[in-house]
């Protein structure tokens, strides 16, 4: 302990660029053992050139390439059920511009016939979908943009199912 | 001296296909000039601005197929601004009013919109193949024509093309009566598209051989497809999740087992990994593997899968594939060819997946190795030393270390000595493309002894005007010359003015070439449009004592017989 404290004592005098709660760290031992540094900190520490990935054009990979291997982080495609089919499909969200392109794709899709302004008035099928809280809500009611960012799946499901 | 009847000499050059050596013949005498040009049917013009439609159709009026190419290669990697040029809209005008019975056209990197998709539909009675590659400015609309219009549609090839998908039903437009496609590709289309349009054109087109399927297509639709088209010989594969238990699973295996004709396989656009092994009975007749879209696919699957592919010719795939992976490779496929191991993490992580050992192991392995492109992490001189000791007949070496500026791992040099070797060793090299911490030495070795190199791309690389100078004065087979972020400046650039007329262009971005140093050039080479392309300054530098040393942001130039293009946006100043 004493000798810990001893270190302390020195490395607080020494002139160094650096943010405070930096590891210091000398033959192999963190002296601040018990200040742990920041996460970002942490990081920040592994001097990762910042020029890496700022670099226009680098690495060269073509940009249709770079669009399709990125896709996967920040995929807008949903899976869409409908009831009594036997497979499910997976549309991407963001093709569509507002809920009446999405109705017409679902046309095409399954052949069901949705309103979205009214979903819940005489038509068969009621539009349904998952949102990031995991609750099933009823489509339509938000704007469009919104139901963009919440939905994580769709399912259509037909009105004579859930009677009574 | 002729002393054959034309006739005959014709149909002696009609043996003659290469373009090369088309070119050479014409050169031999007058008499032979002109009877190639009335029997050239196949043009290939690298440069859309080199020459222009009138002078190519008063030169060989019986063109039937023409491969015309637009922007620099930079413009890959977001070098080149969209609105820079390649429009090919001048080029199909000019062919149809010529009344020229084309047949085939292929466009590289150039601007197709659906106007000119939609004329070049309907001025060509015979029109049959339309292959677009890294193309943009159109829309599934102008697919549409051509599917409506082009009675007898052999090819439609749409490869890593930015297109505007309408979600329309161009698919539909294929009238019943077409019956000829033998490649529909389709896989760059991000929309829905209409399966049962697609199912019924498929079962309609006996002589489909290639089909490459969007990531909308699900897997019981390939099934179905499949099933329609036994003689496939080149399938991508659109989305490819399902559960593997499930009917339509079964349905694609057994669909998948009388595809005996299959050689050449892509896609996995969305894969279920435990579904690879649907694929596995098929393996042994593949030449061709494209696994380098399948993200999802983790290396313990993609090495199953190529266990089985001994007769593989070309691969390319991601790099988490590992190098345990790539040794794999290297004991099963005996007869590759071409190799490419892309990246999977663009942003650059720290994760180690293919480093030297996997070149070393494949270039070991694979005798008949003589195309790479490979992404890495690291490398080290004597791992290419190596290679090039195991590979001497590489014609295409692209290696690409992740980090720019990165010196050998092991002993912190420079990597002068790794690429030395290569060129040294590689007499038949054609392309080179190098990485990692390279100094003028590197461009010592390849003036050198790379003497067949026609294409060489230089980035963060060199210290001085002299290792531009050496490839400059050493490559006399040099043809495109592309450098970013290299201290070469007006020295180089103008020793050798003459030089330019033997090469088809010249690329330079962030250098140290200066607006005065390009006038100059301009002034000495009439024959050469200089192109500043400046996107940042809409003002247009102006020269006038100090500020013409002002250094250039990217300069492209490039020989032709035409003279100073006349679509040149405003940020493009032309010399």
């Amino acid at each position: 302990m004493a000798n810990e404290s001893d270190n302390l004592g020195l490395e607080i005098t020494e002139l160094r660029l650096g943010l405070p709660g930096d590891i210091i760290v000398v033959s192999g031992q963190s002296i601040l053992g018990k200040k742990r540094a920041s996460p970002e900190v942490e990081s920040n520490m592994k001097c990762e050139p910042a020029t890496k990935s700022q670099v226009v054009g680098w690495p060269p990979v073509c940009s249709y390439r770079r669009k399709n291997s990125l896709e996967q982080t920040k995929s807008s495609y949903v899976k869409v059920s409908v009831d009594g089919a036997a497979f499910l499909r997976k549309i991407d969200l963001e093709m569509y511009k507002c809920y009446q392109d999405l109705a017409s794709a679902l046309q095409i899709l399954f052949g069901c016939s949705i309103n979205f302004d009214d979903t819940l008035k005489e038509s068969e099928c009621v539009p349904i979908y998952e949102d990031k809280d995991g609750d099933w809500m009823l489509a339509g009611d938000v704007p469009w943009e919104m139901f963009l960012g919440s939905c994580k799946r769709l399912r259509i499901m037909k009105r004579s199912c859930n009677r009574g | 001296m002729n002393y054959f009847p034309d006739e005959v000499i014709e149909h002696v050059f009609d043996f003659v296909t290469s373009h090369k050596d088309r070119n050479a013949i014409s050169l031999v005498c007058k008499s032979w000039y002109k009877i190639e040009r009335f029997s050239r049917q196949k043009v290939f013009i690298g440069n859309c601005y080199a020459i222009n439609p009138e002078r190519l159709l008063r030169r060989f009026p019986c063109l039937k197929s023409l491969t015309l190419k637009g922007k620099p290669h930079f413009a890959d990697f977001n070098l080149v601004p969209h609105e820079w040029g390649g429009f090919v809209l001048p080029w199909i005008e000019a062919l149809a009013r010529s009344r020229v019975g084309l047949e085939e056209l292929r466009l590289k990197r150039m601007v197709v919109t659906d106007e000119s998709l939609e004329l070049l539909s309907r001025s060509f009675v015979n029109f049959k193949s339309l292959v677009l590659v890294s193309c943009e400015g159109f829309t599934t609309d102008g697919l549409a024509s051509i599917a409506a219009n082009c009675r007898h549609l052999r090819d439609l090839d749409l490869q890593e093309n930015e297109i505007d998908d309408h979600r329309g039903q161009w698919l539909s437009c294929f009238p019943d009566t077409c019956t000829t496609l033998v490649t529909l590709n389709f896989a760059c289309l991000e929309g829905e598209t209409n399966l049962v349009a697609l199912e019924r054109l498929v079962a309609r087109s006996p002589n489909l051989k290639s089909l490459k399927l969007n990531r909308a297509v699900p897997l019981d639709a390939l099934a179905r497809l499949m099933a329609c088209a036994p003689q496939i010989v080149d399938l991508g594969v659109g989305s490819y999740e399902n559960d593997p238990d499930s009917e339509s699973y079964m349905k694609l295996k057994a669909a998948i087992k009388k595809c005996t004709s299959l050689r050449s396989l892509s896609g996995f656009l969305e894969a279920a990994p435990h579904c690879l092994s649907a694929f596995h009975p098929i393996c042994h007749n593949l030449t061709s593997l494209n696994l380098s879209y399948a993200a999802e696919i983790h290396g313990s699957h993609l090495i199953k899968l190529i266990q089985h592919c001994k007769k593989l010719q070309r691969l390319w795939i991601l790099d988490s594939i590992g190098d345990k992976g790539l040794e794999v490779v290297a004991s099963t496929c005996k007869e590759l060819q071409e190799l490419r191991v892309f990246p999977s993490d663009l942003l650059g992580g720290g994760n180690t997946a293919v480093t030297e050992e996997g070149l070393v192991a494949i270039s070991a392995g694979c005798p008949k190795l003589h195309s790479i492109l490979y992404f890495c992490q690291q490398m080290t001189n004597a791992a290419l030393v190596t290679v090039a000791k195991n590979c001497p007949n590489f014609i295409r070496f692209r290696l690409c270390i992740l980090e720019p500026n990165k010196p050998d791992h092991v002993t912190s040099q420079p990597l002068d000595e790794g690429f030395g070797a290569i060129v040294k060793a590689c007499k038949s090299l054609r392309r080179l493309s190098h990485s990692g911490l390279l100094t003028d030495q590197v461009f010592l070795y390849i003036g050198m002894y790379a003497n067949q190199l026609e294409m060489l791309s230089i980035a963060f690389a060199g210290d001085t005007d002299k290792g531009m100078l050496y490839v400059l004065n050493g490559c006399k087979k040099m043809k495109k010359l592309e450098i970013r972020d290299s201290p070469f400046g007006d020295t180089a650039l103008l020793a050798d003015v003459s030089k330019y007329e033997t090469m088809r262009s010249l690329w330079m971005s962030s250098c140290e070439v200066t607006l005065s140093g390009c006038k100059r050039l301009a002034q000495k080479a009439p024959w050469l449009n200089v192109e500043i392309i400046n996107e940042n300054d809409n003002n247009r530098m102006e020269e006038n004592g100090h500020e013409g040393r002002q250094k250039v942001d990217k300069m492209y130039l490039y020989r032709t017989v035409v003279g100073t293009r006349m679509d040149a946006p405003p940020f493009v100043w032309i010399l």
